[in-house]
């Protein structure tokens, strides 16, 4: 009940860090144009002809798709929570009557209508203007989109958020941030459609799908680029919900276990 | 000169000694870099698994593309990002003012300061797939090709060098700047791409607006004997430019320091 009641505060103080760290903000919104370049790149390569089944409009629709989904759902929590414990700034963080969890997502999710005042637009006309026939017609996978985008976002929050809270056991733990990075950018359909690695790789393929990494990109795209039938659209929400529902338990736990180590250096 | 080399023999002592108080983190880096190194050529697999040429390039040649692009980021990576990530937040915390007290080259502190040893191991993994690229080429480098394709290594870590060094300046405007790395990583990652891969505007974009050709392409075209004078001349040529240019912002951005806690 107290957290529901601090949530426009807590919002409108997201809205305000967003403001003042302008540049930050638009230096992580460049660090999420990888999907252009991957664009550039594959559109060159099917221009020789089609690549698998994928054509060069294909992969235009699906890079687009990839490029508003990471916009909406990304987020760089880990990052800031292992500056905080560095710092010691998180002792007062815990000081306050609410669970850093909220107070954490919702400084996160006051950027999103930032971001998408940006980036939607602009991959809306794109994807309107050169791919719109590789878009789906289906009015419910339309719909689906929006809890897909959501289940997605928080997936991506609490993953981001047990490293994050790593960062109580390693104090450079950077280098697990980068290792996530890596694994999200290939198991995820950031670099290439799944579909196509599956050809190659058909092992490591089925194994990604075992991972929460296309809950988080890749499911979305998906619903959003191809035409699927109604319990394959309810299959992959019940994917989705499920690994978001495993991403916060255990975004919860480590929290929980790292707490125990809190030295508050510097604080 | 001699006072700057033996600045570097202190700091690569300091950073060697750092390096071996945290043995465990060998395995961790080596663990890391093969899962990187496997990563990184993931893509290339699957793009070369249904063609034999992409875009003039073949699998070797292509892989050849992708040591230069492992090794640059190995060396800037274990020499100037630990160094620059340190200028942002001495900037913003006030600390600079020391290191533009010291009696040497500012920029030459803020470029080289600490190092990560551990990065060798994927300068290392660099050198292998290299290697291993041209056992399946079937024939070593030309002698020629081989020292050009070294001389232009240096001349690809410098223009790398010289576009993190621009970036890291605007830290001087620009208060709070923790993510300028995962930025430049994430300009950088076209070089693993061989530049004729992109066509029209963004291969402009990537010749000569961020050179990312310079960085990996040109050289690796002058291992693989596919260069010519002009090529090697043009590349050392663009990379020295870089080099200028970011030493004129340097100095520009380093008069607008106005000292954050004094």
């Amino acid at each position: 009940m107290r957290t529901l009641r601090a949530l426009p505060t807590l919002w409108r103080i997201g809205v305000a860090e967003t403001i003042a760290y302008r540049a930050e903000f638009i230096v992580w919104m460049l660090t999420t144009t990888i999907p252009l370049i991957m664009l550039a790149l594959w559109t060159s390569v099917a221009s020789e002809g089609p690549f698998q089944s994928y054509s060069s409009s294909d992969f235009v629709a699906y890079f687009l798709a990839v490029l508003i989904v990471r916009q909406l759902t990304s987020n760089w929590i880990a990052w800031q929570m292992f500056e905080d414990i560095r710092l010691g700034v998180l002792s007062m963080r815990l000081l306050r009557p609410i669970h850093p969890f909220w107070a954490y997502g919702i400084s996160q999710a006051a950027a999103l209508p930032f971001r998408s005042a940006i980036a939607v637009p602009v991959s809306l006309i794109l994807l309107a203007s050169s791919g719109a026939h590789a878009i789906t017609t289906n009015a419910l996978q339309i719909a689906m989109m929006i809890p897909s985008l959501a289940l997605a976002w928080v997936i991506s929050f609490g993953i981001n958020f047990a490293i994050g809270s790593i960062g109580f056991w390693v104090t450079q733990a950077f280098a697990i941030g980068g290792v996530y990075f890596t694994l999200y950018t290939l198991l995820s359909g950031y670099l290439m459609p799944l579909a196509i690695m599956a050809s190659k790789y058909p092992t490591l393929t089925k194994l990604t799908w075992a991972t929460p990494f296309p809950s988080m990109l890749a499911i979305p795209v998906r619903l959003l680029t191809r035409n699927l039938a109604t319990p394959e659209i309810a299959r992959m929400l019940a994917i989705q919900a499920a690994w978001a529902a495993g991403s916060i338990l255990i975004a919860l736990a480590v929290w929980r276990r790292g707490l125990k180590h809190f030295e508050a250096v510097g604080g | 000169m001699m006072r700057y080399l033996r600045l570097v023999g202190i700091q690569l002592r300091v950073s060697a000694a750092q390096a071996m108080q945290y043995r465990a983190n060998f395995l961790i880096e080596g663990a890391m870099s093969i899962v990187y190194i496997a990563m990184t050529l993931l893509p290339l697999g699957v793009l070369f698994g249904s063609r034999t040429h992409v875009a003039g390039w073949d699998l070797p040649s292509a892989l050849i593309v992708m040591a230069y692009f492992i090794g640059v980021h190995a060396v800037i990576e274990g020499i100037v990002s630990p160094s620059l990530v340190d200028l942002v937040e001495r900037i913003r915390n006030g600390a600079f003012d020391y290191v533009l007290l010291k009696p040497v080259d500012a920029q030459f502190m803020v470029s080289a300061s600490r190092y990560e040893p551990w990065k060798i191991i994927d300068l290392m993994g660099a050198i292998g797939l290299a290697v291993y690229a041209f056992s399946l080429r079937g024939a070593p480098p030309a002698p020629a090709d081989l020292a050009a394709g070294l001389l232009l290594f240096g001349a690809g870590v410098l223009a790398t060098y010289s576009l993190w060094l621009v970036c890291a300046a605007t830290a001087f405007w620009v208060v709070r700047l923790d993510n300028l790395v995962y930025l430049l990583g994430s300009i950088f990652d076209v070089a693993r791409w061989p530049i004729q891969v992109f066509r029209g505007l963004w291969r402009i974009v990537f010749t000569f607006v961020i050179p990312v050709a310079v960085m990996t392409t040109f050289p690796a075209m002058a291992l693989l004997g596919r260069g010519s004078a002009r090529l090697t001349l043009a590349t050392i040529g663009g990379a020295l430019v870089m080099l200028a240019v970011a030493r004129g912002v340097w100095r520009f951005a380093i008069r607008n320091y106005t000292s954050a806690s004094s």
